[in-house]
């Protein structure tokens, strides 16, 4: 459905919330980006300010935009409502088809692409990343900086192990939504997914499944992250459909909210049925994982973990506006010490930090994360999205895991 | 599948009330849940504890003046609360800043007597207790003073401010201090963070230095560090050889920063739990009892379920109350009725802007224990409560303070019993 003006009925809402601005920074206050660079002169700025100067079918008049990395703690912390990094993925997305589209940002977007292209030949492609010179032909012809962290290919495909493993009938079914980041590069996360679900009495359900569509979303690519997410929805809908109680669960936090909230409203498929049914039943694996303790129907047969770790809550697990349940999960295991911090953001913000535009700028960002991981005295790092973990892991040499590795080892499974 | 969160109590608002109120929970071993749409209001207010400075003349001492000021208002909420209560909570919160994760930061003063602070127009306002950052700017033994500017801070004029201050007797002149900053560190955080940097300040401090006159104060906006405030402020003060002292700016507040992560520290660190970007969408009532809220986050909607709720979503500032576009009032979140509304047929405005507004004292309305009416389980605190004009008085603090306590202490009393039994 469109209104006259071509816009959908949530786009309005969307550019209507602007109009709740009074205007009173606290947003700038949270901007993780315009706090070290000039080149983004803040959400409120760029957003429900210069959105004024956006009219549908003339030409961006406002190019900062691009510099926003997409986090979303603006829209969190704004105490009127305002969608403010909403509008203003919007904005973004104008702006790039006004400009077109670099090669690079149609080619990291693809992580379906890349992850079928290099698990095969995993050795080669891991040394390839390695390489510098080969890093820094990559810089000069694609734009993307030589030094930013890139994940190896694990070798192995997660659905290949599950396909092995099939999950013991309980009848009381869940449905797995891995994303690419376990497939292809951390498929023991999805192991350990798979296993404290089944120690849990749910029998699980992997769907064929590929790519949400958030890093083509992110980078302004709306058209194709349109048909990734609506082909992903149209996989796990069928699962759901026909039982209210089956619910799909998702480890990559920002794949999840990608599913949950950012395609209905960023990609203007509000309208869309199957997308809707399949955001509503979506629950990120620790919200999950609460609710059931909540519930009484959590295992709580806990072995001591004697670790000390450090908790990043990534900007995209926050957006689900659920708070921090990892933190609430973490209690339960004895003997494991936990240091929350505070920074924002890691920088990494998806695909933003490995351009080489912006890689000193999301290196800035997670400056203040990086100091307090390192002056934290924790072994390891905890942090709910992979492309974060691999940012902080690049820049601390500490090792960062999923929040659900603590609890499969309190497990022993 | 689906059911609720189940706490022992819900704080709705992450203001100065309800982190007090989420934080005097969890401290009384109350399982707590801080549920908000947004952050509140400490990033936009000067972080200074107003509990009574105009009742309606300029009030020296709060504590001298309250018991008059209650009986002439017994609607306030202090009429409730009573002088006791604020001085407590007053005390309380001076104790989480001290204990919390700024080294060295304390807050100054008591009841008896107000600050008389500059604003960043030069204007003279009376606070009860103040971040020791601000201390040395009061006017009761301030004869000289250097206002320093940065001219990248926009909306602070250190001329503007002491001219004003002149006109009020005090010796005041202003200059421009040499800085350089790049566009991102222009707001107020933005300098906050480089007066964290030691280096940077000692460069800071030695070009200020060279301008500065004998048996002056030095009064800058209130962007002395936002990490290490105490470091940042008593470094200027040791290597200017003078008392230097802040003057809050417009939003954003930098002190208000401080003290809303000193209070998000303390809730943390008793174990309760805060949730942003959760605007309270719906909620669940039998008979008299709310039983459980809804907020909105992505995707579907959560469920938080408790035997008592705190409701410290503001007034219409925040918007929780809102009269809408058919003239009629509402309270947002719960629906709960509402007190000091303009009777059928009266104005609910008058021309004088700046006058005591008809509508100003609207509030959820509330019982002698600040419970609200019709919800004997939800207690009300904050600038949502009735009877009060905090702008005016000069009593936000001072109410949030102690309501917020009051609501913690008031639940965790009853801990474990039906609110039934407990009416």
């Amino acid at each position: 459905m469109t209104t006259s003006s071509g816009t959908t009925p949530i786009d309005d809402l969307l550019r209507g919330s602007i109009d709740h601005c009074v205007k009173c920074t606290i947003c700038e206050t949270q901007c993780p980006v315009s706090n070290v660079t000039p080149l983004f002169p803040g959400p409120k700025y760029a957003g429900p300010q210069a959105e004024r100067y956006r009219v549908a079918d003339e030409a961006s008049v406002e190019w900062s935009v691009d510099y926003c990395s997409g986090c979303g703690i603006c829209s969190q912390s704004c105490p009127q409502g305002v969608k403010i990094a909403e509008v203003n993925a919007q904005a973004r997305n104008k702006l790039k088809k006004q400009k077109g589209y670099p090669l690079r940002d149609r080619i990291i977007t693809r992580p379906t692409w890349l992850g079928r292209a290099g698990t095969p030949v995993a050795p080669l492609a891991n040394l390839t990343i390695d390489f510098k010179p080969i890093r820094i032909l990559g810089e000069k012809l694609l734009g993307v900086h030589r030094d930013a962290a890139a994940p190896e290919f694990a070798g192995h495909r997660f659905s290949s192990w599950f396909k092995k493993h099939p999950s013991p009938p309980t009848g009381r079914k869940i449905v797995y939504f891995h994303g690419c980041g376990t497939e292809y590069y951390e498929p023991w996360e999805g192991q350990k997914v798979v296993q404290i679900l089944e120690h849990n009495g749910f029998e699980v359900v992997v769907p064929k499944q590929d790519c949400c569509g958030l890093p083509l979303q992110s980078s302004g690519l709306f058209d194709d992250a349109r048909k990734v997410v609506l082909r992903l929805a149209r996989a796990l809908v069928p699962y759901v459909r026909d039982d209210p109680n089956t619910l799909i669960v998702g480890n990559a936090t920002s794949c999840t909210l990608m599913l949950k909230r950012e395609a209905r409203e960023i990609l203007s498929l509000e309208g869309d049925p199957d997308l809707k049914l399949v955001s509503e039943r979506t629950y990120d694996i620790c919200e999950l994982l609460l609710e059931l303790h909540d519930r009484g129907e959590l295992k709580t047969d806990f072995q001591p973990v004697n670790e000390r770790i450090f908790y990043h809550a990534p900007c995209q697990q926050q957006g689900h506006f659920i708070g921090k349940p990892a933190l609430d999960l973490f209690a339960l295991i004895p003997g494991l010490q936990v240091t929350e911090g505070n920074a924002r953001c890691c920088g990494i913000a998806g695909t933003y930090g490995l351009k080489v535009e912006k890689y000193d700028i999301a290196q800035a960002v997670g400056a203040d994360l990086f100091g307090q991981v390192r002056g934290s005295g924790a072994t390891e790092v905890a942090c709910d999205s992979e492309t974060c973990r691999w940012q902080i892991t690049h820049a601390t040499g500490h090792r960062s895991v999923h929040p659900i590795d603590y609890l499969h080892r309190a497990y022993g499974l | 599948m689906r059911g609720a969160l189940n706490y022992d109590a819900v704080v709705i608002g992450a203001g100065t009330a309800g982190l007090v109120a989420g934080t005097r929970l969890a401290e009384g071993g109350a399982r707590v849940c801080v549920v908000a749409k947004g952050i509140g209001s400490t990033h936009l207010a000067p972080a200074t504890i107003d509990v009574l400075g105009y009742a309606p003349d300029r009030v020296a001492s709060p504590s001298g003046v309250m018991p008059e000021f209650i009986s002439r208002h017994p609607d306030h909420p202090y009429a409730a609360l009573g002088v006791d209560a604020v001085a407590e909570a007053a005390r309380w919160i001076q104790s989480r800043v001290e204990s919390g994760p700024l080294a060295g930061y304390r807050y100054f003063g008591d009841l008896d007597r107000n600050y008389l602070l500059p604003t960043a127009v030069g204007a003279l306002r009376p606070s009860a207790l103040v971040p020791e950052t601000m201390a040395a700017g009061d006017s009761a033994d301030l004869e000289r003073v250097c206002v320093v500017g940065t001219r990248t801070l926009r909306d602070f004029h250190a001329a503007l401010c002491a001219a004003n201050l002149s006109k009020l007797g005090i010796q005041a002149r202003s200059v421009e201090a040499d800085i350089e900053v790049d566009k991102a560190d222009q707001n107020s955080l933005g300098l906050a963070r480089r007066f964290d940097d030691p280096a940077w300040r000692a460069a800071f401090a030695g070009r200020l230095a060279l301008k500065l006159q004998a048996d002056e104060r030095v009064g800058l906006p209130a962007v002395l560090g936002i990490r290490d405030p105490h470091g940042a402020w008593s470094d200027l003060e040791h290597r200017l050889g003078r008392r230097v002292f802040e003057i809050p700016t417009l939003p954003p507040s930098v002190p208000g920063m401080r003290l809303y992560e000193i209070l998000r520290a303390s809730l943390r660190a008793a174990g309760g739990r805060l949730v942003l970007g959760a605007e309270v969408v719906s909620s669940e009532r039998d008979g008299s009892r709310v039983t459980s809220v809804a907020t909105h986050s992505a995707g579907h909607d959560t469920r938080y379920a408790a035997p008592w709720f705190v409701l410290a979503a503001g007034g219409f500032n925040s918007g929780a109350i809102e009269l809408d576009s058919h003239w009629v009032t509402h309270d947002r979140v719960l629906g709960l009725p509402l007190r000091g509304l303009p009777a059928e047929g009266e104005p609910r405005f008058i021309g004088d802007y700046l006058a005591e507004q008809p509508m100003s004292r609207v509030g959820v309305a509330v019982d002698a224990e600040l419970r609200a009416e019709g919800a004997e389980n939800v207690l009300v605190a904050g600038a949502a409560l009735p009877g009060a004009v905090p702008w005016r008085e000069g009593s936000g603090e001072g109410i949030a303070l102690a309501s917020g306590s009051r609501a913690a202490e008031f639940v965790l009393a009853r801990a474990g019993a039906p609110a039934g039994a407990a009416a």
